[in-house]
């Protein structure tokens, strides 16, 4: 048997090469050891995997399509471009697919309590959904700047019944809100589960998250070879934490024809250190229980992260794609807001697709990549959801100046 | 200089709690350090736990956090405070314990920090964001240079985990009183009692209980389970607002603790 890369990470230890870990308060370690069990015991349960795909199906609406976006390779003259429909599921975007996979977990474990953190609120809404479908209090912590860019969501998670609780400290965004969701998490881990929104934090997160968002890698794979009778030439996808990232890659790690582009937010541009893109302008360090490339001073304290999409607003990155950044396995690249904003602006036009901003970068990035790569090349991009919440932001930005 | 066993143990020949208090370094900016010190060995501390700010403090409450972002704008570091402590290093007589989150460490270089704790007279370390899973590197690094590693017990810990983490800390083992952060609190766990009489029991070093102690008569309560307290949030805002007799009042109650029939 030929050694797989995508199946040799985590270590037992938590460990994607250097990276990861469980870098979190002794309170926290019983929890985090207890969830390592019952997961390995759930997926191995098929009345947990059959329940959840269950729920992906008739609930969230998978699979979702893998649309031949024509009018965009046509007017960009290169690589043939699929893109991953994520944008199309129930909450419009990929997140419900963690959210309902843990949040069943927890019922499994007997914990009818959730915290989550949010940025966008996009995971805080998907959290919500979950919650209320599977009859579990919900508490979501949201930073008070992000509660300001994001009202609409917040509304919607307490017409869902979850209770927002605003971050007053720090910067006031996703890496002040993972922070409050930790110290409520350590107070009341008797009977509360926590579900972190993207792969990162401490073992066994980066894997949870990870594994229960492989399906959108799953479902490309098949719809691909159906399409096109073999395996696309690359992928593309937005990074913040990076779980839509982690999720398309993975099934595509041992397929060595197959080029795997991350795309991190370059925001007002890496030369200006107000950006979100800790792989090209980070160290190595360890923030909310990992070993991970974050964006840090020489005191090692964090920087704030910077994009205009919220949800890419996030200083480090998820410990799985460091590690294939390290081993060279997967190639990462940045786009600036203005870039992400052109990205957004073509989709909409040549597709009628509105994509979420955070999805717009992977977009903005292959309409460079397409370019460069001959017209039977295959190119598939995760559209991880849909741009209807960032509107406000658009229209704020852009003005008057939509052509 | 004592280290931390040898300072614990002598409070309890004398017959008295350890009382280590927690100050964040540098709140009101990096010149108090030195007085903030010597006050308080002055005042009969057993030792101090020097805590470091950072930007993402999640095992704290928002007393310290508070005081940490205070301590951040006034431009403190992990490198500032130890050398700040160098600077005086010969007038402190009580072991020092520096309290940090593992990221300004990483930064700074584990060997580096090292030999600044050496250089500051720093006896330990204490990493909340760093458990036993993952503490063998600080170890490795720190104990060439006779700076023990604290390791922190939850109430979520089980008792084989408590076994391990007795046996793997260094000075004493940090005995964590409340699942939470630091902070002031009114209520404890009713079973504290049984959960510390188990720890002391495999634990072959001092056993200090901390988080949420804040009165003298919780000094004395939770002192009694163990051999001392750790007072963090009640000292930073007794220092913060310049109450010394809050601070000594705390101090006081952890005199004398130990009737002379359990020496």
């Amino acid at each position: 048997m030929t050694f797989s890369i995508a199946n040799s990470v985590p270590t037992k230890e938590g460990r994607f090469g250097q990276f990861g870990g469980q870098f979190v308060p002794e309170t926290l370690m019983t929890a985090l050891l207890e969830l390592e069990t019952a997961y390995e015991e759930a997926v191995k349960d098929s009345v947990f995997t059959e329940e959840l795909s269950y729920y992906l199906q008739d609930y969230v609406g998978r699979e979702t399509p893998l649309y031949y976006a024509e009018n965009l390779t046509k007017k960009l003259g290169g690589a043939k471009i699929y893109l991953k429909r994520e944008d199309l599921n129930h909450t419009g975007a990929h997140k419900i697919n963690n959210a309902i996979g843990q949040a069943l977990l927890a019922k499994r474990m007997g914990k009818r309590k959730i915290v989550a953190e949010t940025g966008a609120g996009q995971h805080g809404v998907a959290t919500a959904t979950a919650c209320a479908l599977l009859n579990l209090d919900c508490v979501v912590f949201m930073g008070a700047e992000d509660i300001k860019r994001q009202q609409l969501n917040v509304f919607r998670m307490e017409l869902l019944g979850t209770k927002v609780q605003s971050v007053e400290s720090g910067s006031q965004t996703l890496k002040d809100a993972v922070n409050a969701a930790l110290r409520y998490w350590v107070a009341n881990v008797e009977d509360t589960h926590y579900i972190l929104g993207s792969a990162l934090g401490p073992h066994p997160f980066p894997r949870i998250v990870r594994d229960f968002q492989r399906v959108i890698g799953v479902e490309t794979r098949k719809q691909i070879v159906q399409k096109e009778g073999r395996l696309p030439d690359a992928v593309v996808a937005c990074i913040g934490g990076g779980s839509n990232a982690i999720g398309m890659f993975h099934p595509f790690v041992d397929d060595e024809s197959v080029a795997l582009y991350g795309v991190e937010a370059a925001g007002s541009g890496l030369e200006t250190g107000k950006h979100a893109a800790a792989i090209a302008g980070g160290q190595l360090g360890v923030l909310h229980g990992a070993y991970m490339y974050l964006l840090q001073d020489e005191n090692g304290f964090v920087q704030e992260a910077h994009s205009i999409s919220a949800g890419l607003d996030y200083p480090g990155k998820g410990p799985e794609l460091c590690y294939l950044h390290d081993i060279g396995r997967a190639q990462f690249d940045s786009i600036t807001d203005a870039e992400a904003l052109e990205g957004l602006q073509l989709l909409s036009r040549t597709e009628g697709i509105l994509p979420a901003l955070e999805s717009s970068h992977a977009i903005a990035y292959t309409a460079k990549l397409a370019k460069t790569m001959p017209s039977d090349n295959v190119i598939v991009v995760c559209l991880s959801g849909r741009g209807d919440k960032d509107v406000h932001t658009v229209r704020a930005v852009l003005g008057g100046e939509i052509k | 200089m004592m280290t931390l066993q040898q300072a614990i143990g002598q409070e309890k020949i004398a017959g008295h709690k350890a009382f280590i208090p927690y100050i964040m370094a540098g709140d009101g900016g990096l010149e108090t350090i030195k007085p903030t010190i010597l006050t308080l060995q002055q005042l009969g501390v057993t030792a101090i736990e020097v805590g470091i700010p950072f930007t993402d403090p999640v095992a704290d409450g928002p007393t310290i956090e508070r005081a940490g972002e205070r301590a951040l704008a006034a431009g403190v570091t992990l490198k500032k405070v130890l050398q700040a402590l160098a600077s005086f290093r010969d007038e402190i007589t009580v072991p020092l314990v520096v309290m940090t989150y593992f990221n300004p460490v990483l930064a700074y270089g584990l060997d580096a920090f090292a030999q600044a704790c050496v250089a500051g007279g720093v006896k330990g370390i204490i990493v909340p964001d760093v458990p036993l899973e993952e503490s063998k590197i600080l170890r490795e690094a720190l104990n060439p240079y006779n700076i023990d590693v604290v390791q922190l017990v939850s109430l979520t810990s089980p008792p084989e985990r408590i076994a391990r983490i007795a046996t793997a800390s260094q000075g004493f083992v940090y005995a964590v009183t409340v699942n939470g952060i630091t902070g002031e609190r009114t209520n404890f766990a009713t079973n504290l009692e049984h959960h510390f009489a188990r720890l002391c029991q495999v634990s072959p070093i001092p056993v200090m209980a901390g988080f949420g102690i804040s009165t003298p008569e919780q000094v004395k309560r939770m002192g009694e389970l163990g051999d001392g307290v750790i007072v963090g949030s009640a000292i930073v805002t007794a220092l913060h607002e310049g109450e010394m007799a809050r601070v000594e009042a705390l101090i006081e109650a952890s005199k004398g603790v130990y009737a002379k029939s359990t020496l």
